[in-house]
């Protein structure tokens, strides 16, 4: 137990009380270490869609295997191990109590989850593959998954209960949902019956058109919950308490929360206008994801303006930086997604690079840059430093992951927009004006300046890792010999 | 007395009740009558079961993730429907278990690929898409024609699907390996085969097939179930 105490007058009933902060550094470490991965095999399969040569003629590297392999590295190895990792941050120091039970359970979903990750990129890299989008891993995997989340679930809320806060904070609200929601989506998804209990394949428990709307609806509300309401909590801590302001509007808090997570769940259909799916259902899915614009910009609106009176701050802080920038991301995507879900618009952007770019400025802007801006936030505090290693370096990767970002959606923007109008083009005659190869060869420039973009952003994250680096092997504590003192004590002192 | 929000906020359960209701009501709404609405999926002639060569094909058009360059689902406009053909129906993929309508395009549409192209063009084009596309963007697939189809759980295979809903009856679960080499084996008497799986496309596998053999039996009967031209499909989708 450490002697040192939270110095806070508002702890009557302290006593010693420390956080675990361990299950965060190592989440914080794994969160770096994937990003990296992440956006490596990102660029690397963005150079097979420019040269086909890069795949090699291997089954291993073909870009049907790769290509969940980068998404579940960015979705659930970078973003999972940063939203696990913060969401023990905060849920501690909001509720003012250490991690409910033993450091084992929370080291179990640590490694259990780390685990999960490594065996499903080598499942798809050696051919099992559920074809689920966002939800590949075969059966096997999908139970394991399921036993480490519900370890989560309930050291999260087991430390809820054991607050010794009146309220819980709103920061906790959204990375509930968040869990909660992923649970039942991943259960429902998944399910399906196993060949053998020996062997890994297994066949959904759905068809064709109900299939189809299961895996939309969990495939949407990934991005509304894993995407979205987990790094909104991480949003309502990190920018208040980067800024030292208070969060713009409690009521709109309140408004955002209730409204987002009802109204997200229904925008799935808008993955499937125009298809074999009834017209009604596609209908309520396009109208909710119209509705869900509102919601989003509430929530924009409130991360933005907590910057009220701590704009300076944007000058000296890279971190903050991320995490408003990030805020601003999530406004534009949230406006772009509602305006693609619209039947006309989709008609033209449904299958192209388009819907790419879409989830880019979502994934890169919105999820990395608040995710970012954590990480640049946690790791001098969890490590006891006296601040990053370098503020320039860490506004260099600021300034290089923008402009990747802008390359990369600008690019996608116009290949999108190309193959969705090369499509549907007609010569004077009345006949298909092009072959679909033709459209292949139109967007190949933007293939590339794509692959440039991602490699910005790819450089950017190298810089962060080897600035973290720098500032984890440091030696400049930030109370003169406490650094020396944590690993003994096994977590930092709590009061910041 | 008005109600608060900090009956929600102080109260762990409370929250976590609430929000569970809060986001099932979209999906219940929406998922559950797709099971329960009749007209959901149409009634018309010709759909069947996976033939064991084509279902083998399409285990390997999953594991090596083709949905993710190539849709199967043509949409209700005009231009798709001059590309590929007829829009996709709902009854075309009810034995698809998982459903393959992609949401990408890198590559065309497959859902009406099915005899386009001859089978040796299919051969040729999965070993090596550039020699007959030079500006196309596709991984080459000529490790499938050296490797030897596992065929010895395709009964396993289907009763597994049986269990899920597919309605593959005694005789085809019977007769399934038989089916599986007949299809792969043009000296084959194909009578039989066809008797139980109508249309299906047989492949030149010299009896010992492979998985390209079973790839392209698979491309090779999509889209090709329902006979559009068929007055009383017609009916049925007017319906």
């Amino acid at each position: 137990m450490s002697k040192y105490r939270v110095q806070d007058g508002a702890l009557v009933d302290g006593g010693p009380l420390t956080y675990n902060d361990d299950v965060v550094r190592k989440f914080t470490i794994a969160a770096v270490i994937w990003a990296i991965v992440a956006f490596s095999v990102g660029v690397y399969i963005a150079t097979e869609l420019c040269w086909p040569s890069f795949n090699l003629g291997l089954p291993w590297t073909n870009f049907g295997r790769l290509r969940p392999v980068h998404t579940s590295a960015a979705i659930f190895a970078f973003g999972g191990s940063t939203l696990i990792g913060t969401a023990f941050y905060v849920v501690q120091r909001t509720c003012r109590a250490r991690l409910w039970g033993p450091p084992a359970l929370a080291n179990f979903v640590f490694w259990g989850y780390q685990f999960f990750i490594v065996m499903a990129a080598l499942s798809y890299v050696m051919g099992f593959s559920k074809s689920r989008e966002y939800a590949e891993p075969e059966w096997h995997l999908d139970i394991w998954l399921t036993i480490i989340w519900v370890t989560f679930a309930v050291i999260y809320v087991g430390t809820l209960v054991k607050r010794r806060e009146p309220h819980i904070y709103v920061a906790n609200w959204f990375y509930l949902a968040f869990i909660l929601t992923i649970a039942v989506l991943h259960v429902v998804n998944n399910l399906t019956l196993p060949v053998s209990w020996f062997g890994s394949k297994s066949y959904s428990l759905f068809s064709g058109v109900q299939d189809a709307l299961v895996q939309w609806w969990y495939g949407h509300n990934a991005v509304g919950f894993f995407l979205t309401a987990g790094f909104l909590g991480m949003m309502y801590y990190f920018i208040p308490k980067a800024a030292n302001r208070p969060i713009y509007s409690y009521r709109l808090s309140i408004v955002h929360f209730w409204s987002l997570i009802f109204i997200y769940i229904w925008a799935g259909p808008h993955h499937l206008l125009w298809t074999a799916l009834p017209d009604w259902t596609q209908t309520l899915g396009m109208v909710f994801s119209i509705m869900l614009w509102m919601p989003s910009w509430g929530g924009m609106i409130n991360g933005l303006m907590t910057l009220s009176g701590a704009w300076d701050k944007l000058r000296t802080d890279p971190g903050l930086r991320f995490s408003v920038t990030a805020v601003g991301f999530y406004g534009m995507a949230t406006f772009e997604g509602p305006v693609m879900s619209i039947r006309n618009v989709n008609a033209l952007s449904h299958y192209t690079d388009w819907g790419i770019g879409h989830v880019h400025s979502g994934s890169l802007g919105w999820v990395a840059f608040i995710s970012f801006g954590a990480i640049y936030y946690l790791v001098p505090k969890l490590w006891n430093r006296d601040g990053l290693y370098s503020v320039r370096l860490a506004s260099w990767h600021y300034w290089i992951a923008t402009l990747g970002i802008v390359v990369y959606i600008v690019a996608m923007w116009v290949a999108g927009i190309t193959e969705g109008l090369m499509w549907r083009a007609y010569d004077s005659h009345g006949f298909l004006q092009y072959s679909f190869i033709e459209s292949v060869v139109a967007v190949h420039p933007f293939m590339v300046m794509r692959l440039i973009g991602g490699l910005l952003f790819l450089t950017g994250g190298l810089l962060m890792a080897y600035n973290l680096a720098r500032t984890i092997a440091g030696t400049k504590p930030l109370i003169p010999g406490l650094a020396a003192a944590w690993p003994v004590l096994g977590a930092a002192p709590a009061g910041e | 007395m008005r109600l608060s929000h900090a009956i929600l906020e102080k109260n762990a359960f409370l929250l976590l009740i609430g929000t569970l209701v809060t986001v099932a009501v979209g999906g219940i709404v929406e998922i559950v009558p797709l099971f329960t609405i009749e007209t959901t999926v149409e009634h018309v002639a010709g759909v069947r079961p996976y033939s064991p060569l084509e279902l083998r094909g399409r285990d390997i058009y999953v594991r090596e993730g083709c949905y993710l360059c190539h849709s199967q689902q043509i949409r209700t406009l005009r231009d798709e429907v001059e590309r590929y053909g007829h829009y996709s129906i709902a009854a075309e993929s009810m034995y698809d278990h998982p459903f393959q309508w992609g949401s990408k395009r890198i590559g065309p549409d497959l859902a009406r690929v099915g005899g386009k192209y001859s089978n040796d063009w299919q051969y040729a084009h999965l070993k090596n898409a550039q020699q007959l596309v030079p500006e196309s963007l596709m991984p080459h697939y000529a490790f499938l024609a050296d490797t030897k189809l596992s065929t010895n759980d395709i009964v396993e295979r289907m009763r597994t699907l049986r269990a899920v809903g597919v309605p593959y009856t005694d005789d085809q679960l019977a007769h399934a390996k038989q089916d599986l080499l007949t299809q792969a084996d043009p000296g084959a008497d194909p009578k039989a085969l066809l008797a139980r799986y109508p249309k299906a496309n047989v492949v030149p596998g010299h009896g010992r097939p492979t998985e390209l053999d079973a790839l392209v039996a698979y491309l090779q009967v999509l889209g090709t179930m329902v006979n559009f031209a068929d007055p009383a499909t017609e009916r049925r989708l007017a319906q």
